[in-house]
């Protein structure tokens, strides 16, 4: 029965399981191998070395594995399949569409189902941009099809190495992702069959691209907090730490549907399905305003939820950005959202403690930071072959344990992200959304891109400054009348403290389920500061606190009717008028 | 095949280990010592070693016992049989009822729910307390934890909901339960008239420790199948503290690295597996998730509620009997709020909550020994007013009556202006005179 001749388990410890493999075969580390339980084969990845001895995370359950059951390797690293028909998908975390799985499967998923990631059948329509004799390189476009209102280019094998003739190239036509549509060779004489599909190892960076260029173009998000005080750059990177409850998956749901990018791709990382559901369910029925199709058209959601296999969560991130750097490469502009990348290290942690490796600071291991800084760098604004650009703009939300931002994740991800967007759970209890806390947040892209925001105003930056600082005066002044109640403080400081409520309540929260003031345009954000920012300036004169008090809430009362009203529209110039009639007269 | 072994190779805590060979990760044992049998279910697998969690605990078991493997997972009965019944932690009958020995067998813990074949709730369960309805609406397939510390009635209101909600069947899965409370429960579902559609798991305080382990898992399996054929269950589970509890020490008997307070470092994934069982089926039943989590020494971000918190759509905080509105939290409300509920809900529930903050802030300031305004008057009486009315676990009132008397509490203490409401809200609602 068991032959000798194969690679035998000889370890089961959760999803880990260890694996004596015959003499003299040769394994890669992160390859992929195939444990077989009453013949099904499950996926499962190399994860250490040790002589003889292979230990490998499996992503699926491994209850039913037995001492002796065969494994079976790839010779392969984990990788992901990139071509056209990737739009509009919802992935596993290993790249299967659920939707085709549940064809067939059900409610629930089984294990051992590994269907293609792109469909095999469907025909796109091929214009070559190149010509037989032309030479090329990895990342080049050989011609395009057209995928919902994209260009779809396609690209040469990011795989390749060195440059490549084009011996064959097949004409326009319709053509599926399997056919051949170009026959590359090299100066040895090597050919390489070219489709519309290649795979790409999951962990490693695609670099196939003349060089990175400094983020500097604003991500319009339409959420006031983030695009005015803490802006992101295309091609940035951003976390979104905070206690649970505290609004992060919100926050990214919003982003994700009206963030200004070409490409969102949406990693739910070990987080509640039903949070998923959503998404799936609506983002279908929303149109995109930039696009007038229907938002979904632009959006890849990456799923592996909190009750799937622990190992595939680990992978689910890699995955997400592997796509997500693909459609860079097509010279797109790419937001990747990620909930939660604590849920990703918590994967880390659960295989470091298996492998009984030195655990480091909570358990996490010691390559915690490194393996985190590797992922976020592999956002970035790039400048192409074709020298168009591309980015890749990546949001992780953190999930710290108890709340406490100085845990390992917060921590080692502060270190390498360009924007910090810290909930604060005072902030969340008084259901000031989005919870962002102005007083610790920051974003080095504010002053990065004062020259490209400086388009809004000349002044801009110098106000967001402004304001920011205001933040922290009404906040100082707030905590002394704590102590020394309203009587302590002169009526300066009220007005200054009632200045910067003002600017919380109309400006810093956004209520995310009212249809006007879910999202805000570039237009809206620079003429409604534009008008906030006069009331800061205003110099106020009350005779008495109680007055102050009365005129700045009917004033306050004012800016936040305006604000649910539409941009420009009749009730909208109403309210800014007599706004205006007041900050003229005070 | 069944094999048997008689030589335990070691006894840590109450894990054993054997030596064996052809043994599935995770099957079933049986392991009979003198002074009594239990099961017992492989957690590793080390070459021919193979590591047992016995759930009666070790206490008394021999090196020479027998194990006994059964070669398939951890299995419940399952059929409209079980309807009225009340089983132990390992699934037998403590009723006095008969055996159930021909329903067909469930795996328990099995793979998840497809996230495609899930759909959006859209269910709003009335409970007629106001804390809830009007400030945190719980809607059907919700997973929703009550974080109280010890000697809070979370019991009282677990219950009490459980009553009230309309659901087809109710589970209460019962984890280091005094035996008291399992009474009382019982006596309160009887009296309500809801023991015919009710099954209950009930792993007392005086049971072995592992065994609690197994209680949310058989009474979701149980859930989880219902809900597949069509019905709207009601999951009630007390306490997961206690089921965390079980989990570390085990992980200790394993000498796991622990993450935090000696719990293992798979404490979430190892809570989110149970609660992600909560489920609206595309085109069948679902299942909701009402769980007690008692929070050691009061404090939420000890790590079983903290991490729990992270995995549920919300929770209760109980504090000094009531519901507390700062915390508390429903996620799914707006699913309902303004959908399937009264326009108006959403604003009145954002204002009140933000005057009642105020309220307390004011408190504090006259705590500390300030004068008062006329304004801190209005603010203190806004505050009594919405304790009377709206926290005290005395009142029962449905969703729209405790709406208009939302409104009638703002007008009472407050002008318009202050209170954040759209105008055509205010023109439409608002009392008059
Ligand atoms: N912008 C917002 N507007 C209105 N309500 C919000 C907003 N953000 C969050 N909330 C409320 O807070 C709840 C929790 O938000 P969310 O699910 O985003 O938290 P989270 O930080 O992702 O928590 P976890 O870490 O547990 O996943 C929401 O269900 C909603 O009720
Ligand atoms: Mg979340």
């Amino acid at each position: 029965m068991t032959s000798t001749m194969d690679s035998r388990i000889v370890a089961v410890n959760g999803p880990l399981v260890t694996v004596e493999i015959v003499k003299a075969q040769e394994v890669m580390m992160n390859e992929v191998a195939y444990v077989l339980w009453n013949r099904v084969p499950l996926k499962s990845e190399v994860i250490r070395i040790r002589g003889r001895l292979v230990d490998m995370q499996v992503f699926e359950s491994t209850v039913g594995l037995k001492v002796g059951d065969r494994v079976d390797f790839a010779g392969s690293l984990l990788s992901a399949t990139l071509g056209p028909g990737m739009l509009g998908q919802i992935y596993d975390g290993l790249q299967n569409p659920l939707s085709e799985l549940d064809n067939d499967q059900g409610y629930f998923l089984r294990r051992g189902q590994y269907i293609s990631s792109l469909n095999q059948e469907k025909r796109w329509e091929f214009t070559p941009s190149v010509k037989t004799g032309d030479t090329v390189k990895a990342g080049y476009y050989l011609g395009s099809v057209p995928e919902g209102i994209f260009k779809h280019h396609i690209i040469v094998p990011l795989a390749l190495q060195g440059t490549w003739e084009v011996v064959d190239l097949i004409g326009q036509g319709s053509y599926t992702v399997t056919d051949r549509i170009a026959t590359l060779k090299n100066h040895e004489g090597l050919e390489v069959p070219v489709t519309m599909a290649q795979p790409w190892p999951v962990k490693l960076p695609v670099k196939a691209y003349k060089e990175r260029l400094l983020p500097n173009r604003q991500l319009l998000t339409q959420c006031r907090l983030i695009d005015i005080f803490f802006p992101l750059a295309e091609g940035g990177t951003a976390c979104i730490p905070g206690p649970f409850g505290a609004g992060k998956t919100v926050l990214q749901q919003i982003v994700s549907r009206y963030a200004e990018a070409d490409i969102v791709i949406i990693v739910a990382c070990g987080e509640r399905a039903g949070e998923v559901v959503e998404t799936i369910r609506e983002l279908p029925l929303l149109e995109d305003p930039q696009t007038g199709k229907s938002l979904m058209d632009r959006t890849v959601i990456i799923c592996n939820t909190s009750s799937m296999p622990v190992a595939a969560r680990e992978a689910s991130i890699y995955t997400g950005v592997t796509l997500g750097e693909y459609y860079r490469q097509i010279g797109l502009k790419v937001l990747l959202l990620a909930d939660s990348t604590s849920r990703w290290a918590q994967a880390l942690r659960e295989s470091s403690a298996r492998m009984e490796e030195i655990p480091g600071e909570e358990a996490f291991p010691a390559y915690l930071e490194s393996r985190l800084a590797a992922l976020y760098e592999r956002a970035g604004m790039v400048r192409l072959y074709n020298d168009s650009t591309g980015s890749l703009t990546l949001i992780g939300n953190v999930s710290p344990a108890g709340g406490n931002f100085e845990e390992p994740v917060t921590q080692n991800t502060l270190k390498v992200v360009g924007a910090f967007y810290g909930l604060s759970r005072s902030r969340s209890d008084q259901r000031r959304y989005p919870a962002i806390d102005p007083l610790i947040s920051w974003s080095l892209y504010l002053k990065q891109m004062r020259g490209s925001l400086g388009e809004r105003h000349p002044e801009w930056v110098s106000w967001v400054e402004e304001a920011q600082n205001l933040f922290i005066q009404g906040n100082e002044i707030h905590q002394m009348m704590l102590v020394v109640g309203e009587e302590g403080i002169g009526i300066e400081d009220l007005v200054t403290y009632l200045k910067a409520e003002m600017v919380d309540t109309v400006c810093l929260q956004q209520d995310s389920y009212d249809t006007v003031d879910r999202a805000t345009d570039r237009d809206r954000q620079i003429s409604d500061f534009t008008l906030l920012i006069r009331m800061v300036h205003y110099r106020f004169n009350f005779e008495t606190k109680r007055e102050a008090r009365q005129r700045m809430t009917h004033l306050q009362n004012l800016f936040f009717q305006m604000k649910y009203c539409q941009f420009q529209g009749e009730a909208y110039q109403k309210y800014r008028i007599e706004i205006e009639s007041i900050l003229v007269k005070g | 095949m069944i094999i048997e072994y008689t030589r335990i190779t070691q006894i840590q805590g109450d894990i054993i280990s054997v030596v064996a060979s052809g043994i599935q990760y995770s099957e079933l044992a049986v392991v009979k010592s003198r002074m009594r049998t239990s099961l017992a279910q492989v957690i590793r697998l080390r070459g021919d070693e193979v590591f047992l969690q016995v759930f009666a605990g070790t206490r008394g078991v021999a090196t020479g016992d027998q194990v006994r493997f059964l070669g398939h997972p951890m299995r419940v009965p399952f059929g409209d049989a079980l309807l009225g019944r009340i089983f132990n932690g390992s699934g037998d009958p403590i009723d006095g009822g008969p055996e159930l020995k021909a329903l067909p067998r469930l795996d328990i813990g099995g793979p998840s729910v497809n996230p495609v074949m899930r759909v959006i709730p859209r269910g709003f369960i009335e409970t007629r307390v106001p804390m809830i309805d009007v400030f945190n609406p719980l809607v059907e397939s919700q997973k929703l934890p009550i974080f109280a510390a010890a000697g809070e009635p979370y019991n009282k209101l677990l219950a009490r909901i459980g009553m009230r909600a309309n659901a087809d069947v109710v589970i209460l899965g019962g984890i280091g339960l005094k035996y008291d409370e399992y009474l009382k429960f019982r006596r309160a579902f009887e009296e309500a008239g809801v023991l015919p559609r009710t099954i209950m798991f009930v792993h007392t305080a005086s049971d072995p420790v592992v065994e609690r382990l197994l209680v949310p898992d058989l009474a979701l399996a149980v859930a989880e199948q219902f809900g597949v054929n069509g019905k709207r269950v009601l999951v009630l589970l007390t306490d997961m503290t206690a089921f965390a509890d079980a989990m570390k020490e085990i992980a200790i008997s394993m000498d796991q690295v622990p993450s935090n307070l000696g719990y293992p470092g798979s404490l979430y994934s190892d809570l989110a597996s149970r609660y992600e069982k909560a489920v609206d089926f595309e085109g069948a039943g679902s299942i909701t998730i009402l769980a007690v989590t008692t929070m050691p020494g009061d404090d939420v971000t000890h790590p079983v509620p903290d991490n729990t918190g992270y995995i549920t759509e919300g929770q209760f905080y109980l504090r000094k009997g009531v519901i507390e509105p700062f915390g508390s939290l429903s996620r799914l409300k707006q699913l309902v709020i303004g959908k399937v509920t009264r326009l108006d809900h959403g604003h009145i529930m954002n204002s009140m909550i933000r005057l009642f903050a105020k309220s307390r802030e004011v408190e504090q300031k006259l705590a500390m020994g300030f004068d008062r305004t006329a304004d801190d008057e209005r603010y203190l009486r806004y505050g009594t007013l919405f304790y009377d009315r709206f926290m005290d676990m005395k009142v029962d009132m449905g969703l729209n009556e405790a709406l208009d008397l939302g409104w009638y509490t703002l007008a009472e203490c407050f002008h318009p202006d202050e209170v954040g409401i759209k105008q055509e809200l205010i023109d439409k609602h608002w009392p008059r005179g």
